[in-house]
């Protein structure tokens, strides 16, 4: 009886989400309050609706209700609970519903706090957000129920994809939909602003911090899911420019033009049009992304089996969104245009440069990502595009963008001063080639290491400059506002970032060896040596562990314990060992018995040293976390007066909504 | 020309360069990067002839795997409906490797054998890659596919 219950609320949220969408556009449209001031409570009910829904399809899970197909279809009476919990969204119609979820928080979250948008504006964001909702909730109800039912009750369930029995996975895809989902936001702003035919510089400030957590959110869930792909799949990669990492890059890519867009536009007015078009492929790009993970048009990792109403579906329900937003675009937006003039040399231009590498970027990701499907559309055959591709473009157009980004802060607005900039840029190079050539002794000449080096101490040390600068000149406590202070993360991430991606690209040793019991492999200063299997269980499964003593220069290090495991229905999945260190991680992976029928005989291992390969995610944590400071300036929170808003303000055509914004 | 004009027309230029630059590289990158897939009874006919790298897809046959004594080279034969290719590998293979599994090699011909730097299989162990379905029917439009070699996906 429950399961039907999550039907009904999802249909009830489906009937208030139409509420939400159309009632307050209307409203904004016909200048008529009563329907405005439907949006919250509507979105309020929906919300409840969806949390409903979801709770009961984890209830499911939890009391192994395997009448319900998806709760038999993806877990079994083995599972842990946490786990049982994780597989709500292990596979498509889960995961949908997880994506409604957040999109209600988010909601929720902004009928909350947008009480100081003026009426019609907030309307039409709510309303917009409604239009997303009612598209992904009839693709659930009409494509993909998660509360079909699967007659006769089966007495036990298939099994969770083994792959997908790890803590990073638990966090993967919740972190990575609040990004995708945070986007939506912006989204709504965009259009709200483009249907309004206005857009105040006020309203983008609102618009940014929810941006900025956005792209929080969007960077830890591709920084978990590189670390699950670096720990769980065994091959020791963190990335793989695999269809799926791609799908979640683009929007993170875009994102992070977007960011530094809003923040031109916010402050001084200018480059509205590009803001209003990054925000549509921002979030365009996360509809494409999730729906690309969950169709199986691609074939990856995490493609599911397809069924072709879905597939249908998404491409109309992409051709509206994308198709409909880029129309409205080019009939609205230059009613939106504005701002103040810059000169060649100044930050806007820093700004664009970097924004336009972003977006040419992602671009060429996107190629790379669809050629195949297009490769295959066109008759030329099954196509593959090799990371090579990718490797070789993405470095070269985001060169300038790490050579341009310590230049940021100091240029200022509008036109930018020469000398300031050339002081800074001296000691940045005299730092860089000093700790490049320091550096030079270390790494056997590796040139891909060496500049590594001296791009991350270029990065790093512009942004420790700025540091100081502002310590120097600015009063005790304005030196590092919020906003601020999250720059100084994200961009010093990017520091980190560097370090780890070129040292452990260039310096890593990985070694595929068969090893009797007591064989040692040596690399570098660690001697590996293998001491045997010996049987072990878990609570869903049984596994070859295997030992592995590392000793350093004859001390000591540490025993490792890689295993084979293999859940019921005979999944084998790797789980491999990593002694981590800041300077440097050990790995070992166990492949197969050399001879299947003989454990105790010689094994198949891969054996990696990497360097300084903590510091990706490190930097990919300080980025996440500048996001999220940065979300939380009181600057964007704080209702500006009337008249400062009226000096901000470009002159807008349409005086009415702006009499409203200063109302 | 006005001097406003002048600069634009230079940014315009500037903007017209880098897009041809960028166009250029991803083209050149994309060519050398493209890998085609082939089933074994395409690459018997020839059709695999101008590429130096490609991709074989099939299922791998049983009882045709075979390790080395003393490395981890590894034999092992990939056949489709009418074809066969013997394949040889050194390295891990991946977990879901097995016998009558579906499988995706990367590398390239040496004489009559199949030398392969990367070996695939999917990590659903009852999943056919959606590609090499296409191209194994392909191959053999019309013909008879063998149960067991395409397993559906089943809950």
């Amino acid at each position: 009886m429950t399961p039907e219950l999550g039907q009904l609320a999802l249909i009830l949220a489906m009937l208030l989400a139409m509420a939400q969408a159309v009632l307050p556009l209307v409203g904004a449209w016909r200048g008529n309050r009563a329907l405005m001031a439907t949006a919250r409570p509507a979105a309020a009910g929906q919300a409840v609706f969806v949390a409903l829904a979801f709770l009961i399809l984890v209830w499911a899970f939890l009391h192994f209700d395997f009448s319900v197909r998806y709760v038999a279809d993806n877990s079994n009476l083995e599972l842990p609970w946490y786990y049982r919990i994780a597989a709500v969204w292990g596979a498509h119609e889960g995961s949908l519903l997880l994506w409604i979820l957040i999109l209600n928080v988010w909601t929720i979250a902004l009928a909350i706090f947008s009480r100081n948008l003026p009426e019609a504006f907030a309307a039409r964001v709510l309303g917009v957000l409604g239009l997303i909702s009612v598209g992904f909730l009839s693709f659930t109800i009409f494509t993909s129920d998660p509360f079909g039912r699967l007659l006769p009750m089966p007495m036990n369930g298939a099994d969770l994809n083994p792959v997908l029995q790890d803590p990073g996975m638990t966090f993967h895809p919740p972190m990575l939909y609040m990004g995708y989902v945070g986007f939506s936001v912006a989204f709504a702003f965009s259009i709200a602003a483009l249907l309004g035919g206005s857009m105040e510089q006020a309203w983008v400030r609102q618009a940014r911090p929810w941006t900025n957590a956005a792209w929080g959110f969007l960077t830890c869930g591709i920084v978990a899911g590189s670390w699950w792909a670096y720990a769980e799949l065994g091959w020791g990669g963190w990335w793989f420019w695999d269809p799926v990492e791609n799908a979640s890059f683009m929007p993170w890519l875009v994102g992070a033009a977007l960011i530094h867009a809003q923040a031109i536009t916010e402050k001084r007015g200018s480059l509205r049009a590009w803001t209003i078009l990054l925000s549509i492929f921002a979030f365009s790009l996360s509809l494409l992304g999730t729906f690309l993970v969950r169709s199986g048009v691609l074939t990856s990792v995490h493609a599911f089996a397809s069924d072709p109403r879905r597939g249908v579906y998404i491409l109309v329900f992409l051709a509206i969104v994308v198709g409909g937003s880029l129309l409205l675009y080019a009939l609205r937006a230059p009613k939106v245009m504005g701002g103040k003039p810059f000169a060649v040399f100044s930050r806007e231009t820093a700004l664009l440069i970097g924004n336009l590498m972003f977006a040419v970027a992602a671009a060429m990701v996107l190629l790379g990502t669809l050629f195949p499907l297009i490769g295959d559309a066109l008759h030329l055959g099954k196509i593959s595009v090799g990371p090579p591709y990718f490797g070789l473009l993405f470095p070269l157009l985001m060169t300038p963008v790490v050579l341009l980004l310590p230049m940021g802060p100091y240029l200022r607005w509008g036109k930018g001063d020469g000398g300031l900039l050339k002081g800074m840029l001296i000691r940045c190079a005299i730092a860089a080639v000093a700790c490049a050539i320091v550096a030079a002794f270390f790494v056997d000449g590796s040139l891909k290491a060496i500049v590594g080096v001296a791009a991350a101490v270029w990065v790093g040390a512009g942004v420790l400059l700025y540091v100081i600068k502002r310590w120097r000149e600015m009063p005790h406590g304005r030196r590092y506002p919020a906003e601020m202070a999250g720059m100084l993360f994200a961009h010093f991430g990017v520091a980190v970032f560097l370090i780890g991606v070129l040292l452990s690209e260039s310096l890593s040793v990985s070694r595929d060896v068969r090893m009797a019991p007591g064989d040692v492999q040596t690399i570098g200063s660690y001697q590996f040596r293998f001491d045997g299997i010996k049987q072990t269980t878990g609570p869903n499964w049984h596994a070859e562990q295997a030992s592995v003593t590392v000793t350093h220069d004859g001390k000591l290090l540490s025993v490792m314990h890689p295993q084979k495991r293999t859940y019921p229905h005979d999944q084998v999945q790797t789980e491999s060992a990593v002694d981590a260190g800041i300077t440097r991680d050990l790995y070992v992976a166990l492949g197969e018995p050399m001879d299947a029928g003989n454990l105790h005989g010689a094994w198949a291992l891969r054996v990696y040293y990497k360097p300084f390969v903590r510091w990706i995610w490190g930097g990919g944590l300080l980025m996440m976390l500048g996001g999220f400071v940065a979300a939380c300036d009181r600057r964007f929170r704080v209702k500006r007066t009337a008249t400062e808003t009226a000096v901000t303000t470009a002159p807008s055509p349409n005086t009415r909504l702006a009499g409203e914004a200063q109302a | 020309m006005n001097p406003t004009r002048k600069r634009r027309l230079i940014i315009v230029l500037l903007v017209i360069a880098a897009a041809a630059v960028a166009v250029g590289l991803t083209v050149f990158a994309l060519q050398r990067n493209m890998n085609y897939l082939f089933t074994p009874s395409q690459v018997e006919a020839g059709k695999a002839h101008a590429y130096s790298t490609f991709r074989l897809g099939g299922m791998v046959k049983a009882g045709s795997i075979k390790r080395s004594d003393d490395s981890l080279k590894v034999q092992f034969t990939v056949v489709d409906a009418s074809g066969a290719m013997p394949v040889v590998y050194t390295g891990i293979l991946p977990d879901l490797f097995r016998a009558n599994q579906s499988v995706i090699t990367t590398g390239h011909m040496d004489g009559n054998h199949f030398v392969a730097t990367q070996v695939l299989a999917k990590h659903d162990e009852t999943y056919m890659p959606k590609e090499l379905k296409d191209a194994m029917a392909q191959a053999h439009a019309g013909k008879h596919i063998d149960e067991s070699a395409m397993p559906e996906k089943t809950p």
